[in-house]
């Protein structure tokens, strides 16, 4: 009963800040539009994160990168169909919990929004995305990874990072390079922890790791002291947590607490500043993986990073790069569509190809991000130090050419050993400075394929 | 063997805190017969008060035991102000009324404190400040912290002391004489109101302890970290008898030593049926199979000695 009476709190007091906000907004809609004197069309992006509950900061990062991307388009003034747009962000909570993002999500359809941004968890996003594809609004979210989300065959559902296919595969194949032998899994039964732990656990199996022991817990726990002392006996060299910070940091201390010496790793739920701050010195040279590259490695990132800086004066948590790609993407279609109204701007996100800050945005035709990297972070000096990525259809083809290059070295090296057993058979001047010639160029040759190594590197 | 071992302290640590809460739900139930599900919500305040002004007396330069000392203090008085307010506003209004409508206000005092601490301290976790030397013991292959053992001592000093102040002083005489009934114990002299609002703040001072505690056991702290506290300490006073004080300090230990056990063991029992996030399914099942055979709880008694 208490649980119930405080969802029906929440949302009263969502539906409060709502109206408050929506107040807020009425007086800068009419202003512009009066001196204007064209036509003005507001378009409502509703937008979907817990912004209330154990997550929450994570929420308020993900609305911040809607509210950066909107306020950009409205000071640039698009113009859609003749008429002057106006973006309106409709922020809303779900807590974190299935059962309240269906009611939020019927709330925006109610509400008649021209598309939504979100939500951030998996498991919110999948049941609302039947809502919205039944509604026929166009779905982009820029964090929810468990590859349900896409494959439930809904025309509307996009994503713009890469699914927990591609993490959890790359995480495992990680896991097996670090030179452990035996793995523990934890996951917290959402969709994205359960989902993104299974993955990993597949991949782990494939590439020669043992699974030594699986265990659960839930997102909202604090206290993981049961079942690490459950790992501990199985002396599991590795756990990987699929879950989120708040109880990623806490999971990291509690092992040291106990005694356990196992690395922890984890996805981009614990890639975040607040898992180093919740786990302390714990999390210290841990790995931990997150969906594209490193905003330093990608042109707009520092860019974005320093105007996100300035104007919420808070750090980046995670995804709010990829939110303010979601909703410049939406904006983008509706303008090579030329219409906000979804049914005519939908065919247009499929066909996206929009250089975002986070990466070359297209979608393949199930709505996921085309050829989406992972990046490796280890915990530095209470700082995400960047690895190595891996994935992507980029790198693949970087891959290629450093293959290529390899084996015009082994070519040249060849030539420079075919040329040294010349000069040892003939003891004749000449052919001493024949050999050089050929030596020269074995050597230039070598020098080449570094440099086109080199530079395939740099291209990764 | 050693896991075992390892699980009861996780178990009688976890235990000790749900104890430590479970004695003010139980002290004001025992009273007035009402359930103060604003209790949890009072812990978290304690919590969050220690981590301000330890926190910032800390950066200001005090030595780390003298902020420590101040922090606590100062949520222990704060904590008891606030339980307090919440009797003489939300609960000595309705004191005449139908039962349910103190529940329904508790609940909404619930609600009101939470969004009230989340409008003050904000959204994020904030991290606990290291009040005590990290030190680790090693005893037969299970390891423990200090801030354990503090945990396990300072609850077992505490639920003494509650017990002495209850069966040994006037107040607590007062109070017991409340319990039985009220009607009677104002005619013999006994201020009813000063005896309940008491209650309420000797039940929120061990709440802000409790705070502390978990606090820094856990050396996090967040806005709606009191709603699970308090719903688990709660389950332990009902587990214990509720209204009754030994039944929910043994209730809370319990209930701890049970969801340790559960989360290690269940996966093992059931042949990896149920898994781990079961743990919570094993606490209830105990505490159903408990109330069906003992409707009162282990150590409740239908009438009398509540207090």
């Amino acid at each position: 009963m208490h649980a119930k009476l405080s969802v029906v709190a929440l949302s009263v007091a969502a539906a409060f800040a709502l109206s408050a906000c929506g107040q807020k907004e009425e007086p800068k809609a009419a202003a512009p539009a009066a001196p204007a004197g064209k036509p003005e069309v507001v378009v409502k992006l509703g937008h979907v994160a817990p912004m209330t509950g154990p997550q929450a900061h994570l929420g308020k990062d993900n609305e911040n990168g809607a509210v950066l991307a909107i306020e950009e388009l409205n000071a640039k003034g698009l113009e859609i169909g003749g008429a002057k747009v106006k973006f309106q962000l409709l922020a809303e909570d779900d807590a974190a919990d299935p059962k309240q993002g269906a009611i939020v999500a019927q709330k925006l359809v109610d509400a008649k929004v021209n598309g939504v941004i979100g939500h951030l968890n998996s498991g919110t996003t999948i049941p609302a995305s039947k809502l919205y594809s039944d509604a026929g609004i166009p779905q982009i979210s820029g964090s929810a990874t468990n590859p349900k989300y896409t494959q439930q065959g809904f025309k509307t559902a996009f994503r713009v990072m890469a699914n927990d296919v591609q993490q959890g595969r790359a995480l495992g194949e990680f896991a097996a390079k670090q030179g452990v032998k035996t793995v523990a899994v934890v996951d917290d039964r959402t969709a994205y922890g359960q989902g993104l732990a299974d993955e990993f656990k597949k991949a782990a199996e494939a590439s020669g790791l043992k699974v030594v022991a699986t265990e659960y817990t839930n997102d909202k726990a604090t206290d993981f002291k049961a079942i690490l002392t459950k790992i501990k006996s199985t002396k599991a060299e590795l756990v990987f947590y699929g879950g989120m910070d708040a109880q990623g940091g806490p999971m990291a201390k509690q092992m040291k607490e106990l005694g356990i010496k196992a690395k922890f790793l984890g996805g981009d739920g614990v890639c975040t500043p607040e898992f180093m701050k919740l786990g302390g010195e714990a999390t210290e040279g841990n790995f931990c993986s997150l969906p594209g590259q490193p905003l330093e490695k990608l042109a707009k990132g520092p860019e974005f990073r320093e105007k996100f800086t300035k104007k919420f004066n808070a750090e980046i948590q995670l995804y709010a790069p990829y939110v303010y790609d979601a909703v410049m993407v939406m904006a983008d279609s509706m303008k090579r569509a030329d219409s906000v109204d979804p049914v005519k701007y939908l065919p247009a996100i499929g066909q996206t190809k929009y250089d975002g800050v986070t990466a070359l945005i297209e979608f393949d035709p199930q709505g996921d991000l085309k050829g989406g990297a992972i990046s490796i972070y280890q915990y530095k000096g209470g700082k995400l130090e960047y690895v190595e990525t891996l994935g992507g259809s980029s790198v693949a083809t970087a891959k290629a050419e450093v293959k290529e290059a390899v084996d015009s070295v082994k070519d040249a090296a060849k030539a420079v050993a075919g040329a040294a057993t010349a000069v040892g058979k003939e003891a004749v001047g000449d052919a001493k400075e024949a050999a050089k010639d050929v030596v020269k160029a074995g050597a230039e040759a070598v020098k080449n394929a570094a440099d086109a190594t080199k530079a395939a590197v740099e291209k990764k | 063997m050693d896991i075992f071992l390892q699980q009861i302290i996780n178990g009688l640590v976890q235990g000790s805190i749900y104890a430590l809460v479970a004695l003010g739900y139980t002290m004001v139930y025992g009273i007035m017969g009402l359930i103060n599900f604003a209790h949890g919500e009072v812990v978290m305040i304690g919590t969050l008060v220690t981590i301000t002004v330890a926190g910032s007396l800390i950066k200001a330069g005090m030595p780390v035991a003298l902020a420590g000392l101040a922090g606590v203090s100062a949520s222990v008085l704060v904590c008891m102000a606030l339980g307090w307010g919440l009797e003489r506003i939300a609960y000595r209004p309705l004191r005449n009324a139908p039962r349910l409508t103190p529940l329904i206000t508790a609940i909404g005092m619930s609600i009101v404190l939470q969004n009230l601490a989340m409008m003050i301290w904000g959204r994020n976790y904030l991290t606990f400040p290291p009040l005590l030397p990290k030190m680790d013991f090693e005893f037969a292959g299970a390891n423990f912290t200090a801030i354990q053992v503090i945990i396990v001592l300072v609850s077992a000093a505490t639920m003494g002391g509650l017990l002495l102040l209850v069966y040994r002083t006037k107040l607590g005489m007062a109070m017991r004489a409340t319990a039985q009934n009220p009607a009677v114990a104002s005619l013999m002299g006994v201020n009813i109101n000063r005896v309940i609002a008491a209650a309420f703040v000797i039940g929120s001072a061990l709440g802000a302890l409790a705070g502390v505690m978990v606090g820094g056991y856990y050396e996090i702290a967040h806005y709606q970290m009191g709603f699970m506290l308090g719903l688990k300490a709660f389950t332990a006073a009902v587990l214990g008898g509720i209204g009754n004080l030994g039944g929910a300090m043994l209730g809370g230990i319990l209930l701890g030593i049970i969801e340790a056990l559960g989360a290690g063991y269940i996966g093992d029992l059931t042949g990896g049926f149920l898994g781990s996030h079961y743990q919570d399914i094993f606490a209830f099942i105990v505490l159903i199979v408990v109330l069906m055979f003992k409707p009162s709880g282990l150590f409740g008694e239908k009438t009398g000695d509540r207090a």
